[in-house]
């Protein structure tokens, strides 16, 4: 291995334009890459080898300057439809499933000159957040082989921190992309909902989803932004508007940036490395211009009540459509009713058998407006609780998880806790606003702790400002590795 | 045996027609029909995981046309809701509709029934997406055909509120009527391009508390909406007088054995679970695209029917008739506009033209005979050169040939003959040659004058002018 599959976006960029490698070297580093840290990480679920080789060599003969993502391997989450390739979501009722076409964001990826280079594990349908609800094994978290990488999109996260990839798409529904990255050291970027198309993502829930980038650094998540953005004629609830430019301003500092932390936390203990990267971020954010102003966090009791209830109640419908009828697995039965129940009884898992029936009830005749009603009310007052703040404010800096990793395991017999972990990441997608996390510390234990910004809608582009001055100031990637400690 | 109590039937239609718009409702596939089975599909319309809809706004404007025609209030927002049930022609397992934010509320639709003029009063008009096919029984399987998945429906739900099968039947056919003007839904019933489902209850006159109702499907024609109602009243009506409870249910209309059959008790049937379809945002419809869509709406059938009474003197059952489709009206209307003879235009179309497309089971906007076509023949009868008589003769000519009416006339010899020198040759001819009813002419027997006209239309070939051979031979027998 040449080191190379470890290198942000932005390095290898600049290493193909100075003419010093060629894809086909970053592609094979991949390669070797995973074959040899994925027997343990088990971050891939399907590796397109002879394609990405395929695909580098024909990039190399192109100029390197003549695409954003040129010869830029990227990791994509199992729920992303590829042509012809395995799209399981992790779940045995779509194993041997194969899409007849390519999701928006695999297409802009392949026109922007990234060469995907695999499906990776996830929690099933996205329902997790320790990719333990994976049909096809779980992942370990590159830091400490015994917790998990978080998740849904735990084998994304893996996949980037272990050095496999330097990029690679995950879905954000309630925290998804944000809890893993904080949990595997690694950047990543949720949009304002509709910012990237989800034509081609399988559905969890359709009005929280957002496909977004996890790597190793915030110019990384920034340049997929740009390529994967922008309004798509085959999702009606894509952003009609453009993305703004991300990566001219991105240097631009704190200074100028009006950034609040919240006044308190709703009684939620922080680990003390998370608790230590807030104030340090406080401090910094002080020195380069004005001390953080202090807000009330919208809903830090309701929200994740709300999220429940609406993500379960949709995804209880999008789901439905897995019947074994038409594609994937069928377990057949003498009537229709029990095709349909020994199939669905077979190819979910308990997790996801849970979201169904706790989103079917939900929605049911005498029961939708005591829950699916008020959650809707909820959310809507959330939005503009938040609506209202980012008027007065940029950025809101806030813990992505209360802690650090949790060991494999040992959450899976308390699904309210495991809940309980996207406190900080939920309310971000009920208001539908963009977020990030980027890694600031390690734990005592020696796993890493991410910060959170939320910016207000539409505003990557201070986001990822935000996001990039913080990164300078805790320098993670420059001072911890995984396996290692201290860099 | 009676009871004594009069019961008043209850009924109310919902009526899905198909959209003529060229593509489906979510997604780009042609809406065609007759094509290979699942050919005409994608990923959005078998709901593959990860498509999305994206509404298609032809649909959209035809159902704020079919709104505005019907008087309803078109919503500026109105929201696309899932209905949720598991059935293999649904591949989402769930239909895209609205429930409670339809994009047309109210409105009513007029007609006549003889003198009485009804108003059926509408609750709503909303936008959904059709079901694939079920093809059972195919060497032991049932199998799907997905084409018409996704074609897009307007729903047009009328209040509780018509009172015969009679009227629920005019109703049908006027609604059927009004989306052929608008040219939106072709109205095929026995295709299944415009279906219906009727609900029906009974309640005792004076009482305004409704009764359990029931639903009738399967109702393919006019008649057999009629027919299946009048058949479930007797049957409900013969239940309450016997005491008995009518059940929730919904049966089916066998036309042949011409009875209903029960499909389902309607306490089994499924909670769709509405709620909000989020893979789509609130349909906005401005101002300015309903006045786009107003502007587009033709004179509709009513108005026209009435002004056809009104503006060419025709009866009311003579306007109807003609204003039945518009193309026929149109027809109608310009064969008026180039002979000035509103009547013998409408006999003309009446009688002959609609005879024919009957027969022929044609279309008006490729009938061979057009309406310049019709008038030039009016014409020559108007002027004399051909008899009414010979005149069917020469429209079945322009019909097989396809040329003008002066042509055809020359062609076959039919011009009339009104040249009294010619007509008088040919009378003195048979006069002379008819002694013995002259004299008996003479001699008081005047019933004799039909036998010297059938003697000069012989000779004539059929093409004397009735009108003045008759003066010539009065003049001649009586002098």
């Amino acid at each position: 291995m040449s080191g190379l599959a470890g290198k942000s976006i932005g390095e290898l960029l600049r290493l193909y334009r100075k003419g010093e490698v060629k894809p086909a070297a970053v592609v094979n580093d991949c390669i070797d890459a995973i074959d040899i840290r994925d027997r343990v990480a088990g971050a891939f679920l399907e590796v397109f080898r002879d394609d990405a080789i395929a695909c580098a060599e024909e990039l190399g003969r192109e100029d390197p300057g003549s695409r954003p993502l040129y010869g830029i391997p990227v990791a994509v989450k199992d729920n992303i439809c590829t042509r012809g390739r395995p799209t399981t979501c992790g779940s045995r009722i779509l194993e041997g499933y194969r899409p007849p076409y390519d999701a928006t964001v695999v297409e802009r990826l392949t026109a922007a000159g990234a060469i995907i280079i695999g499906k990776t594990n996830m929690d099933e349908f996205g329902m997790g957040s320790s990719n333990e609800y994976s049909a096809f094994g779980r992942v370990r978290n590159p830091w400490n082989e015994e917790c998990a990488p978080g998740g849904s999109s735990g084998g994304s996260a893996a996949a980037v921190a272990a050095g496999m990839v330097p990029a690679a798409l995950g879905t954000d529904t309630g925290g998804s992309i944000r809890q893993p990255a904080s949990f595997c050291g690694v950047s990543g970027l949720k949009g304002t909902y509709g910012r990237i198309s989800r034509y081609g993502l399988v559905a969890f829930a359709s009005s929280f989803d957002q496909i977004g980038p996890l790597a190793s650094d915030t110019e990384g998540c920034a340049l997929l932004m740009q390529a994967l953005a922008g309004p798509d004629g085959r999702d009606a609830t894509a952003i009609a508007d453009n993305c703004p430019e991300l990566l001219s301003g991105l240097d631009a500092g704190l200074a100028g940036l009006t950034i609040a932390v919240p006044e308190e936390l709703g009684g939620w203990e922080l680990d003390p490395a998370v608790a230590a990267v807030l104030d340090e971020a406080s401090r910094a954010i002080s020195v380069a211009g004005s001390s953080p102003e202090r807000v009330d966090l919208p809903g830090m009791e309701t929200s994740i009540a709300s999220y429940y209830v609406i993500a379960n109640a949709e995804a209880s419908s999008n789901l439905a459509r897995f019947d074994g009828v038409r594609y994937g697995l069928r377990v057949d039965s003498d009537s229709l009713k029990g095709l349909y129940t020994a199939t669905r009884t077979a190819g979910f898992g308990e997790e996801v058998k849970r979201r169904i029936l706790l989103g079917t009830y939900v929605l049911s005749a005498g029961y939708y407006d005591e829950y699916y009603g008020k959650a809707l009310a909820v959310r809507k007052m959330i939005t503009e609780a938040y609506r209202d703040i980012f008027s007065r404010i940029d950025l809101l800096m806030l813990p992505t998880t209360p802690g650090p990793a949790f060991r494999l395991g040992e959450r899976l017999d308390d699904p309210v806790s495991m809940y309980l972990s996207d406190i900080f990441t939920t309310p971000a997608n009920l208001a539908g606003l963009p977020a990030m996390s980027i890694p600031a510390g390690l734990s005592a234990d020696g796993l890493p702790v991410g910060i959170q910004l939320v910016a207000g809608a539409g505003r990557e582009d201070l986001l990822l400002r935000g996001a990039r001055g913080l990164e300078k100031l805790f320098r993670f990637r420059e001072r911890f590795v995984p396996g290692g400690g201290e860099a | 045996m009676s009871s004594g109590i009069e019961y008043v039937p209850v009924i109310g239609l919902e009526v899905h027609a198909q959209l003529l718009t060229r593509t489906k409702m979510f997604c780009r596939c042609p809406a065609e029909f007759g094509a290979e089975p699942n050919t005409m599909v994608c990923p959005v319309c078998l709901g593959l995981p990860g498509a999305l809809p994206a509404v298609n706004r032809e649909a959209v404007s035809m159902a704020v046309r079919l709104g505005l025609a019907l008087g309803c209030t078109i919503e500026n927002e109105s929201v696309f809701a899932r209905k949720n049930y598991f059935y293999p022609d649904a591949p989402r397992n769930y239909q895209i509709s609205m429930y409670d934010r339809p994009l047309c509320c109210g409105g009513s639709l007029v007609f006549e029934d003889g003198e009485e003029e009804v108003s059926i009063g509408l609750e709503r008009i909303h936008l959904e997406d059709d079901a694939g096919k079920l093809l059972h029984d195919r060497g032991g399987h049932s199998l799907i055909d997905f084409n018409r998945c996704g074609v897009p429906l307007v729903e047009i739900v009328t209040l509780p509120v018509i009172r015969s099968p009679r009227h629920a039947s005019l109703y049908l056919q006027r609604i059927r009527q009004l989306l052929r003007y608008l040219g939106i839904c072709d109205g095929n019933l026995e295709e299944g391009s415009l279906r219906v489902d009727v609900n029906i209850s009974l309640r005792e006159r004076g009482d305004e508390t409704l009764g359990t109702r029931t639903e009738i499907k399967n109702l393919n024609s006019f008649k057999a909406v009629e027919a299946g109602l009048e058949t479930e009243i007797e049957r409900q009506r013969g239940e309450l007088e016997a005491g008995g409870k009518i059940l929730q249910v919904t049966n089916l209309w066998d036309a042949k054995e011409k009875r209903l059959v029960m499909m389902r008790r309607k306490e089994h049937t499924n909670d769709y679970r509405y709620f909000p379809e989020p893979d789509l945002p609130v349909l906005t419809v401005g101002d300015d695209w309903i006045e786009d869509e107003r502007a587009k709406i033709p004179e509709l059938p009513l108005e026209r029917e009435r002004r056809f009474q009104r503006e060419y003197g025709l009866s009311a059952y003579d306007a109807g008739v003609l204003t039945t489709e518009s193309n026929i009206a149109d027809y109608f209307e310009e064969t008026v506009r180039l002979t000035g003879e509103p009547k013998m235009s409408a006999n003309w179309v009446m009688r002959d033209v609609l005879r024919e497309l009957k027969t022929s089971g044609g279309d008006i906007g490729v009938f061979p005979a057009g309406p310049d076509a019709l008038a030039g023949l009016i014409d020559l009868i108007k002027e004399g050169v051909v008899s009414t008589s010979a005149g069917a003769e020469v429209f079945t000519a322009i019909l097989e040939s396809g040329e003008s009416a002066v042509d055809a006339v020359r062609r076959l010899g039919l011009e009339q003959i009104s040249g009294e020198d010619v007509l008088e040759a040919i009378i003195d001819r048979i006069v002379e040659s008819n002694p013995d009813a002259l004299e008996r002419y003479r001699g008081g027997k005047k019933q004799l004058m039909k036998f010297f006209v059938g003697q000069v239309m012989k000779e004539s070939g059929g093409k004397a002018d009735p009108v003045i051979a008759g003066e010539i031979l009065r003049k001649k027998l009586d002098g």
